[in-house]
């Protein structure tokens, strides 16, 4: 696609330092590929009003975090009557990988703390299978320091106190039942795919987002001819391992030798706040020892 | 970090002019590969060139900033601005710039002639003059407007004695300024992002006048100079660590960050400690003298925000630790890839 002079692609700016399967955004863009960073979904359907001779392509990614403002602008486009816009759909749900993780036999893990974004989305409701069904607490949490400390104190209290339930620390963003526009706006523009790759865990059923047939106008996937992508775990790697908590990045033969923040192998290294990029950070690069 | 840097990237990013850890890369696995000299290799703002018993200081940069205007600057300020400023952070006296134009052919002649006029202003506020140039024009989107490339030449201030190797454990900090300014002003400038702010301005400014007032009243006392451009205030610390061999430890709160960048950057999901600022020097100084040094900045024109932020200490891991406002401690790295390209 991006070898199609007439084709802009828009994502976001983490998006465009991760590596694809030959280089990344970033090395096509120095090459002359037209890529731009964008801070909204809705800024590149601006940049496709402003250019109508270019086709302009948004890589929409994230949980139900980025899936509603990716929503919101297809309806935008949809009653603008735009025809060179379009939506690549890699949108994915918290629940599906959630249950996945939890039905590994490898894991051993005490509780969760939950994602606050996704949550002031779909509310604290889809977590209840956490607690029901494997008796595991989750606590929704704010960003703040203290945040993430008062829900470490709320697992704590769980845990000792012999039960799992969901629990809300970050209630002056997240309700019960989430937004009901921005879930009304995802049910109205999006439904399941039956499959979705995940790097380090597979393929999971229903756990992606796809753009409905009502408005495959703007559906990048029927739009253009796009190869079948395939994620395998690069070689060497431990992604799935590390992301379901059963070995740790130092484990990692690739760790800080070939991937490094700068040029990313597995996803968690990909920015500051993944597993291996924090573990990269301070214990690779400060050598400090921490037990088991 | 003291370990050979080889350069195998197969072909220039705008990550490699960032400022971070691609340039140095770039400048260390390729440049000096080739270039190496032993004065190239010490990776100064400034080069000492010995002309009989006088010490003359030499520096050159490019400019290719844009927009070109922007709140508080545009490209010719900056052109002059940054050049005096490395040699400003060399403990060098400016005594002469000399200017080379790549202009694009199209280019509004009164555009070029704002430019002149604002290389004018600013090197008259340093008692400056342009002493040398040369103009090229290249064809019609073979360029952007206009580019600079400038080099500044002074003279060694007769009580300067900067040298990263007098560095010791207890030095202090000092920051001329606030943060973050140029880089988030010039960002907003562009008008890509739905954020405007009417306060915020580039910090684009000469720091000689106060670099000079440090150094008449505490000499030996200053010990090393820099200027947080690109990369930031986060890039420059980890250089000057692997450098000497120190750890530098900072105190998040005691810096200015204006509250529009602060905004900006928790938007966008910058650390405004890796954006790029024009206006603003750090000195490692000796704790007893660091106070006063303090005092002198702060009554000086543009220096109340001049804050001490942190001290050295020598460790065998040379790396920047951030005390946050909560107690916790983080690693602050150097910028790695480039949140805003074309920053200077």
């Amino acid at each position: 696609m991006t070898k199609n002079p007439n084709i802009v692609i828009c994502a976001f700016g983490d998006v465009l330092r991760v590596p694809g399967s030959k280089v990344s955004p970033l090395e096509v863009k120095a090459r002359g590929g037209d890529i731009r960073m964008v801070y909204s979904p809705l800024d590149a359907l601006k940049i496709a009003q402003a250019n109508p001779d270019k086709e302009i392509v948004f890589f929409a990614i994230g949980f139900e975090t980025t899936a509603p403002s990716t929503a919101l602008t297809i309806l935008k486009a949809h009653a603008s009557g735009v025809n060179n816009f379009s939506v690549f759909c890699n949108h994915v749900t918290i629940g599906p990988p959630l249950r996945s993780i939890l039905e590994n036999g490898e894991l051993s893990l005490n509780g969760f703390i939950g994602p606050g974004h996704v949550s002031t989305v779909i509310g604290t409701r889809p977590y209840d299978f956490v607690a029901e069904e494997f008796n595991t607490p989750l606590v929704v949490s704010g960003f703040e320091p203290v945040d993430i400390l008062e829900s470490i104190l709320m697992l704590v209290r769980m845990t000792n106190q012999g039960y799992a339930a969901i629990e809300n620390q970050y209630v002056r963003a997240v309700a019960r039942d989430g937004n009901p526009a921005a879930i009304g706006a995802m049910t109205e523009v999006f439904e399941e795919r039956t499959s979705f790759e995940w790097r380090g865990l597979g393929f999971i059923d229903n756990s992606a987002l796809r753009i409905k047939d009502k408005y495959d106008k703007f559906d990048a996937e029927a739009k253009f001819e796009m190869e079948e992508i395939k994620s395998p775990e690069p070689k060497g790697a431990i992604c799935g391992s590390v992301l379901i908590g059963a070995k740790r990045p130092q484990e990692c033969a690739l760790l800080g030798v070939s991937c490094t923040p700068e040029h990313p192998i597995g996803a968690l290294m990909v920015s500051s706040e993944g597993a291996c990029a924090a573990y990269f950070t301070y214990i690779h690069r400060t050598k400090v020892k921490i037990g088991d | 970090m003291d370990k050979k840097i080889t350069f195998r990237d197969p072909e220039i990013l705008l990550a490699h002019g960032s400022g971070g850890r691609a340039s140095r890369r770039l400048v260390e696995g390729l440049i000096l590969a080739i270039l190496g000299s032993e004065e190239l290799e010490k990776l100064e703002d400034a080069a000492t060139i010995k002309i009989g018993d006088e010490e003359v200081l030499v520096t050159t940069d490019s400019y290719v900033v844009h927009p070109r205007k922007f709140p508080g600057g545009s490209i010719g300020e900056l052109s002059v601005n940054g050049t005096i400023n490395d040699l400003a952070v060399s403990g060098a006296e400016p005594l002469g710039i000399t200017l080379a134009f790549i202009l694009e052919a199209g280019l509004k002649s009164e555009d070029l002639k704002e430019e002149l006029e604002a290389i004018r202003s600013a090197a008259r506020a340093v008692g400056v003059e342009v002493v040398a140039g040369d103009t090229k024009v290249v064809e019609h989107s073979k360029a952007d407007g206009i580019f600079i490339t400038s080099t500044g030449i002074g003279r060694r201030h007769p009580k300067a004695n900067l040298s990263i190797n007098r560095v010791v454990t207890g030095d202090r900090l000092l920051i001329s300024g606030p943060v973050g300014d140029h880089g988030i002003t010039v960002l907003l400038a562009r008008g890509d992002l739905d954020l405007v702010s009417d306060k915020l301005r580039s910090d684009t400014r000469a720091v000689w006048p106060m670099v000079r007032s440090l150094l008449d009243n505490f000499g030996d006392s200053i010990k090393w100079m820099r200027d947080p451009t690109r990369g930031g205030l986060a890039t420059t610390l980890n250089e000057f660590a692997s450098a000497s061999g120190m750890r530098v430890v900072m105190e998040e709160d005691s810096i200015v960050v204006h509250d529009e960048v602060r905004g900006a950057c928790e938007i966008l999901g910058l650390d405004p400690f890796h954006i790029a600022n024009e206006g603003q020097f750090i000195a490692v100084l000796s704790e007893d003298i660091a106070d006063s040094a303090l005092e002198l900045i702060s009554c000086m024109n543009g220096g109340s925000e001049a804050r001490l932020f942190g001290y050295v200490e020598r460790d065998e891991i040379p790396i920047v630790l951030c005390r946050t406002s909560f107690g916790a401690t983080r690693v602050l790295d150097t910028l790695s890839g480039d949140p805003l390209p074309r920053i200077c």
